[in-house]
């Protein structure tokens, strides 16, 4: 993932609200306290990050943690008070009204947490809006609009109004509203937390099917940490407006960065995140068969269980990284040993 | 232990102060004539200068308001021939018809299909009965004038609403610049509207349908703007995440989503144009509300219960349409196919506007309803109160004047006893409790304006008749709040009682006050009470309502009676909306007191209407600002009351 070229990055990216925010920002770095002490709120402070192409980027926080605000800075529907928004290398800080208007038309996509569908148009007509905001004919546009819809699963409901569908249903059209332009950048802020906990789980899986079949590259908001390591290929947690730590899952479960890291870690069960490579043991004896290092060990743990000799792990290339025993994987599963 | 005392002890001095009414020298009850700002004069002399010597360079303000008379004229003449007139050649009664206006008929089948469009079969028989109603009994004619006086102002109110609302939305400096000139505009009374516009449009509809307009505008610019901040902000972020342009955001995403609530207000403006309609009648509207006026003139009774039972039904036949299509405005038509296919309705009822036109010249009775099948009910409504007050005239009387004699002359005596400075005094200290030096400032200024204005003795008048009204319509209305929220039956009674009052324009309230009590302040009373009274019942009803249930329920798991629960629970947590219910009371109040000038009151009111007759624009602008002083200083006190009730209870926003 790392050798993808970078799609979005930001840099040093602040929001501050309040009375004259960049007289703060004109001296030294600020703290929390002085942002604070000048009556200011620092709903984005500092952010840098980079976000691949191909890549689902979580950022993840609790409410009030600057994710929404975050993410509003990044598709400038917020304007930061400093700081630089690079999509493809062009900073979208210095795009004009004119041409930010076209790369929002054909390269972003966004879906929101309330579905923000529009109950005067059908399911069709929703989904077809951002091409007809392009001025695309009719005919070309309710095509593609129900080729989109059938890709999210309602095809038949293509006459219904947003209030005749359930939750579920509706985020279905917000996502296939957000996939009509073919975005490069897909948004999805917290596109999944109003609906309830079985329903989330199976937009979930829906949501990983369709980032198979399109590989877009994603920013993906969530307050969830289950819901991110479910999702993510890296995830970045933010509290107070900064960003505390940028990691894989396994990584973040594994050495996490302070201790509000490691306190939304510490529940979490460890075979969902780490990876055989990181149990590998040194070892030449006989093995049972092969496995790849990056497999989390949730998903090989009943086979590895099951053999008497332990695997061989490999690495990306097919070299042998080393061995895993049903010992070490039962030593994670019940958490012995940390 | 002091601040508990204060108003009571203020209380016990006025009526002290009262007392010594003898004593007191002249220059403490009426404010001297040196404090006498002559600003009737110099508001007339402006508005000569205006008139007369004003220009915008290229032309004059004169040939503006030309112009713009000219350009509501057309539209207006356009309706009338299709309502009214028709299209005739020559002149008085040598005319001839060369194209009927449409025939009853058709305007009474065009409505109700309308309604079956708006909701179902039944409200298009509903409406279309109403519209049969106004052909049956008479008053076809003059009906169909106030239609195409209404027909011509909503479109304009609407689009200016809307235009300006959308201004407030998306720039809050022109938010800011206009919000107070709203105000004004929703507390000046309607008759001073109609002074200046008298003299500088003229006698006539036109002048009518201008005031119309500026009357019914304001709270479509409101709701606009209300209608569009309400809207979701992740619907706005999606706008622009489409990469929507300003007008496409506007046109496509924002104006849409807010229609539902848009439809609101134009409700709102529909009923307001009615009324104002209505009591436009004064400058040249003609119509229904004329025919009102005329009654009232001549104390005819039984045409001016038909002419208002024609305004109720046109006005109920009008709210319940355009609130059927408020509702339906969120369920646009899925139907596919040509125009034709999908306009069925439409395309029936144009075949039927022509086929009965056609038929008309051959059958008049298609054309016009006939003359011989008219009913009247004139002499019946005449007998009827005439037996009324034949027989109950002891019990009447002597209700009327006991109300007088022991409710309304000593209210009116203590206040205007009063000194004036103290009067004055007491208001600003009422400020600085409610909301410190801001709202002191603005009490004292406004209440040294009524002195500076010369119309002391009339606002205390106002004060007197407005506050022994609201006091009663309170009095009256909080019970029926209480009984509308604890009882669902009594609830849908009352609600649809009060919901028929409020659609009923405001001169229409006079007619039964005067026929059973003639003129003087008992009748006006009566006339302001019965206006009045819907906002105090609903708001206490909803107020009720919205007390959680939670807390009723703790309330009765610690075993209150449902009198305790009413009284310790419901009623003080309703408190904030209670007030702001009294509040819009005193709103309506004052805006009705300026009309039961017509049955002889000695208020502000009487001031505006003196002016409206002599067309003095001085002095009926002046009154009427008066009354919209006083109405600010009732409105901003109660509102910092209602907001420190609020703060107490601890259920923050601002009220």
């Amino acid at each position: 993932m790392t050798d993808r070229p970078v799609k979005l990055a930001c840099r040093h990216v602040w929001k501050l609200y309040g009375p004259h925010p960049e007289r703060l920002l004109s001296g030294a770095v600020p703290s929390l306290e002085q942002i604070r002490a000048a009556g200011l709120v620092g709903a984005v402070r500092d952010v840098s990050l980079e976000v691949r192409t191909g890549e689902i980027f979580v950022i993840m926080g609790l409410s009030g943690s600057g994710k929404s605000t975050l993410v509003r800075c990044l598709s400038r529907l917020i304007e930061p008070t400093a700081g630089e928004i690079l999509f493809n290398g062009q900073d979208l800080l210095q795009t004009s009204a004119r041409e930010m208007i076209e790369i929002r038309r054909h390269r972003m996509g966004m879906v929101f947490q309330h579905f923000a569908l529009l109950p005067h148009l059908t399911v069709l007509q929703n989904v077809a809006f951002p091409l007809e905001i392009q001025g695309v004919d009719r005919a070309a546009r309710e095509a593609r609009a129900a080729e989109v819809i059938a890709l999210v699963g309602l095809a038949g409901r293509e006459g219904n109004f947003p209030r005749q569908l359930s939750g579920g249903q509706q985020q279905r059209v917000g996502i296939a509203r957000s996939l009509a332009v073919e975005p490069e950048l897909w948004f999805l802020d917290e596109p999944f937390s109003a609906l309830d906990p079985l329903i989330r789980r199976e937009m979930q899986d829906e949501f990983l099917r369709i980032q198979r079949q399109l590989q877009k590259t994603i920013i993906f908001i969530t307050h969830d940490f289950d819901e991110a390591i479910r999702l993510a290929d890296r995830i970045a947690i933010m509290k107070d407006g900064a960003v505390v730590q940028v990691a894989t899952p396994e990584q973040l479960v594994l050495a996490p960065a302070d201790a509000y890291v490691a306190a939304f870690t510490a529940h979490v069960p460890r075979a969902k995140v780490v990876t055989l490579a990181s149990i590998a043991q040194p070892g030449d004896g006989p093995v049972a068969g092969n496995l790849p290092g990056s497999a989390r060990i949730e998903a090989v743990a009943d086979q590895i269980e099951a053999a008497s000799l332990p695997f061989a792990v490999l690495d990306d290339e097919g070299r042998v990284i080393g061995q895993v025993t049903g010992r070490a994987v039962i030593d994670v599963l019940i958490g012995r040993g940390r | 232990m002091t601040a508990r005392l204060l108003w009571p002890g203020l209380a016990a001095l006025s009526l002290i102060l009262a007392a010594l009414v003898a004593q007191m020298p002249g220059w403490a009850l009426l404010p001297p004539a040196a404090l006498h700002l002559d600003m009737a004069a110099w508001v007339s002399a402006a508005m000569v200068w205006l008139v007369e010597q004003a220009t915008f360079g290229l032309f004059t303000v004169k040939q503006a308001t030309r112009a713009l008379a000219a350009m509501i004229e057309w539209p207006y003449e356009a309706a009338r021939v299709l309502l009214v007139d028709g299209i005739t050649e020559g002149r008085g009664r040598k005319a001839v018809t060369l194209v009927p206006p449409l025939s009853w008929i058709a305007v009474t089948v065009a409505m109700g299909t309308l309604g079956v469009y708006a909701r179902n079969l039944w409200l298009g028989l509903g409406v279309g009965a109403l519209f049969l109603y106004l052909a049956v009994f008479g008053q076809w004619e003059s009906a169909m004038i106030t239609l195409a006086s209404i027909v011509i102002a909503v479109p304009i109110g609407v689009m200016g609403g809307l235009v300006l609302g959308v201004a407030a939305y998306l720039s809050p400096r022109f938010d800011r610049l206009q919000s107070p000139v709203l105000d004004l505009m929703q507390t000046v009374p309607t008759f001073a509207y109609l002074v200046p516009i008298l003299f500088l449009f003229g006698f006539g509809p036109v002048a009518a349908l201008l005031a119309t307009v500026i009357y019914a505008m304001p709270p479509m610019v409101r709701i606009t703007t209300l209608a569009l901040r309400s809207i979701p902000p992740e619907i706005n972020d999606f706008a622009r995440m489409v990469g929507c342009t300003g007008w496409q955001r506007l046109r496509k995403v924002l104006l849409p989503a807010a229609l539902p609530d848009l439809m609101v207000g134009v409700n709102q403006v529909i009923m307001l144009s009615l009324n104002m309609v209505i009591i436009a009648s004064m400058i040249g509207a003609g119509g229904l509300g004329f025919d009102v006026l005329n009654a009232l003139r001549r104390l005819d009774i039984g045409a001016g219960v038909e002419a208002g039972l024609a305004i109720t039904a046109l006005a109920v036949a009008l709210d319940r349409l355009s609130q059927a299509l408020a509702l339906r405005a969120g369920l646009p038509d899925a139907a596919t196919g040509s125009w034709i296919k999908r306009h069925p309705k439409t395309l029936a009822v144009l075949a039927l506007v022509l086929a009965t036109g056609l038929l008309g010249l051959v059958w008049p009775w298609l054309q016009t309803y006939p003359k011989a099948g008219e009913l009247s009910t004139k002499a019946f409504w005449s007998d009827l109160v005439k037996s009324i007050n034949i027989n109950y005239f002891d019990q009447l009387e002597a209700w009327r004047t006991f109300v007088l004699t022991y409710m309304l002359l000593p209210v009116k005596r203590f206040l205007l006893a009063l000194p004036w400075p103290w009067v004055v005094a007491l208001v600003t200290l009422a400020g600085w409790q409610l909301g410190r030096a801001r709202l002191a400032a603005l009490c004292l200024g406004l209440s040294l304006f009524l002195v500076a204005a010369g119309l002391w003795e009339q606002a205390m008048t106002t004060v007197y008749l407005c506050g022994v009204s609201v006091v009663v319509a309170v009095l009256v209305g909080l019970p029926l709040g209480v009984l509308a929220a604890s009882n669902a039956t009594a609830g849908k009674v009352i609600g649809g009682v009060i919901d028929t009052l409020q659609t009923l324009p405001s001169f229409v309230y006079l007619i039964p006050v005067v026929m059973l009590f003639r003129v003087g302040d008992f009748s006006a009373m009566t006339a302001v009470v019965l206006y009045a009274l819907a906002p105090a019942v609903r708001y206490t009803a909803h107020g009720l309502r919205a007390v959680p249930e939670e807390l009723v329920e703790a309330g009765t798991v610690c075993g209150c009676t449902p009198w305790q629960v009413l009284t310790r629970i419901r009623l003080p947590m309703a408190l904030p909306d209670i007030l702001l219910g009294v509040n819009q009371t005193i709103m309506l109040a004052l805006s009705m007191l300026v009309i039961t000038a017509l049955v002889g009151t000695r208020d502000l009111g009487q001031e505006v209407y003196i002016a409206l007759t002599r067309a003095d624009t001085g002095a009926g602008i002046v009154a009427g600002v008066c009354v919209a002083a006083l109405a600010i200083i009732a409105d901003r006190l109660i509102a910092a009351g209602a907001a420190q009730a609020r703060a107490r209870l601890g259920m923050g926003g601002d009220a």
